[in-house]
């Protein structure tokens, strides 16, 4: 086979996959609103339970990441500003670039490590026990018991993660700027807020509501594509992280653009 | 003894009977990919009977179950239960469908997550419109059908093997099914907890009078249990009787099957159809 049907193939099964992704992001969807509209609880119980697990499992760790992240940007920021005396745009540096970029990002990277994972090897070590043949026979959509809770969860979470990442960066910037760039904590905050619009914050979420489409889907569908034997439960789990990875920062590109080129109009 | 001939096996099936079979199955074929596993099979199983599908591994005995619950489809074939048929039905047909059919799975495939008795309420809670209080007492009664009495609020994973193949059948039986299948359910059991759940099966047809499916290689378990046998190799069936019809065969395979037999190594393809049909092939001109 030539190296131009190759890069063709692999095109081919790249789309295919993403269309996969659709279609269940779909199914999820219409699972969720299918139980809202019908008043059933069940699904619910296990959204709550998911949102725990994704969202206040998770604070700990994005806090801590976040807030050294913050450090570190305002420390890059201030090696460049410094040379031209503007110290003082340090808080505004730290804040576009965690609100609109490193925010959703980070914490898109974390939850994949933690709850996408998490995702494929739930689901595909309930796929090796036969729990979801068990489901399909009797009469028990999989999707909706098992992929739409977690959508579910995910759609509110990450965007509220990325809220609290956002601030902990900012908080972490201030460390910087009190420390070496003569602010005190309020002068920091004003700063802050001066420099940011909401135009700022509703990149970031509108970037973490798609990270949490890519991140659910992805690790979902690996779960579900799983093989016989624990060996493939690894090597799902093992893909979901790769591909998540690789497509929340396609995602981001391609919304990046998108971003920068509307607000040019 | 009848059936043994490959060529009579679907006359035997389409024998007069007075009453309508629970399940009835004509020329089934299924595939993965371009390998064919089942090769034309075809049988009936009569309402309130027993029936045990024997074969070693490879033999396409667990791909037949997979079909006939629908998580395999057919490349051809006819499957008929309660009057429709299981090849040509859409998803909304199969969800209804499996209302009325229950499995229990080789491994159990209790969920994790749940206690045992959230296992047996969840076909409940999904497919009825009972309360909750009607629901537990349910869970219980299903529990107590299969002696898991007060174990509604164990975890799967606190559960023996035994344990959790009799909380599987409470599951399998929430919903009263019509035709209850299991996936090899002595497999992995000491002696005495197998000849539980052969105990247990017995007493679920005496008491319910349910259609009993046994995909298993057990042999001891299949005489004891079967009202009829079906024996399946490499993807055709080469017997279909009672136990005492299957224990009086002189088919080679049936012999070998229930004697323990090591298979002989194979030269030829005509060797092995030698041995499939017990007679000796003409030679091609």
């Amino acid at each position: 086979m030539s190296s131009v049907q190759n890069i063709g193939a692999a095109t081919l099964d790249g789309l295919a996959y993403v269309g996969g992704l659709a279609k269940l992001a779909g199914s999820a969807a219409r699972a969720v609103l299918l139980d809202i509209v019908q008043r059933r609880k069940l699904a619910y119980g296990r959204a709550m339970h998911q949102a725990m697990a994704v969202g206040i499992g998770a604070l700990p760790i994005l806090s801590l990441i976040t807030f050294f992240i913050g450090t570190i940007l305002a420390l890059q920021a201030a090696y460049e500003l410094r040379k031209f005396g503007a110290l003082q745009f340090v808080a505004d540096a730290v804040a576009i670039s965690v609100s609109r970029e490193l925010g959703p990002l980070i914490t898109a990277i974390l939850v994949i490590g933690r709850s996408g994972s998490a995702f494929a090897a739930e689901i595909g070590t309930m796929k090796v026990n036969e729990e979801v043949d068990a489901l399909e026979t009797m009469a028990l959509d999989p999707v909706r018991f098992l992929v739409a809770p977690k959508l579910l969860s995910m759609l509110l979470m990450l965007p509220c993660l990325t809220i609290w990442a956002d601030f902990m960066g900012v908080i972490g910037g201030s460390v910087f700027g009190m420390a070496a760039a003569g602010f005190t904590f309020p002068n920091y905050i004003r700063a802050t807020l001066d420099a940011l619009v909401l135009r700022d914050i509703i990149t970031g979420l509108v970037k973490s509501v798609m990270f949490a489409l890519v991140i659910t889907t992805v690790g979902c569908q690996e779960g579900l594509r799983t093989g016989l034997g624990a060996e493939e439960v690894g090597r799902s789990t093992t893909a979901a992280v790769v591909k998540s990875i690789f497509l929340v920062i396609m995602v981001d590109l391609v919304f990046t653009a998108i971003f920068y080129v509307s607000a040019g109009v | 003894m009848r059936g043994f001939d490959l060529a009579d096996v679907p006359k035997a099936a389409e024998r007069e009977s007075p009453q309508r079979p629970a399940l009835s199955i004509r020329n089934l074929r299924v595939a993965y990919g371009e390998r064919e596993i089942l090769h034309g099979v075809s049988f009936d199983v009569m309402p309130g009977e027993t029936l045990v599908i024997l074969g070693g591994s490879g033999s396409g005995k667990s791909t037949l179950l997979r079909t006939l619950v629908g998580l395999e489809r057919p490349t051809s074939g006819d499957v008929l239960v309660r009057g429709k048929n299981l090849c040509t039905m859409n998803d909304a047909e199969w969800r209804e469908l499996r209302q009325h059919i229950g499995l229990s799975f080789q491994g159990s495939a209790l969920f994790g997550s749940m206690t045992v008795g959230e296992n047996v309420a969840l076909p409940l809670l999904e497919h009825t419109k009972l309360d909750p209080a009607t629901i537990e007492i349910m869970v219980r009664l299903k529990l107590n059908e299969v002696g898991l009495d007060g174990y509604e609020n164990y975890m799967p994973a606190q559960l023996s093997g035994g344990m959790k193949k009799r909380a599987a059948v409470a599951r399998a039986m929430a919903m009263d099914p019509e035709i209850l299948f299991f996936d090899e359910p002595s497999a992995g059991l000491d002696p005495i907890i197998a000849a539980g759940i052969d105990q247990l099966l017995i007493k679920l047809k005496e008491a319910f009078g349910i259609t009993i499916i046994v995909v298993t290689h057990e042999l001891a378990s299949a005489f004891l249990i079967a009202d009829r046998m079906v024996l399946l190799d490499k993807g055709f069936i080469v017997a279909d009787g009672t136990p005492a019809e299957l224990q009086a065969s002189s088919h080679p395979r049936v012999r070998q099957f229930l004697d323990r037999i090591a298979e002989p190594e194979l030269s030829q393809e005509i060797d092995y159809l030698q041995m499939l049909t017990g007679e000796v092939p003409r030679p091609r001109q």
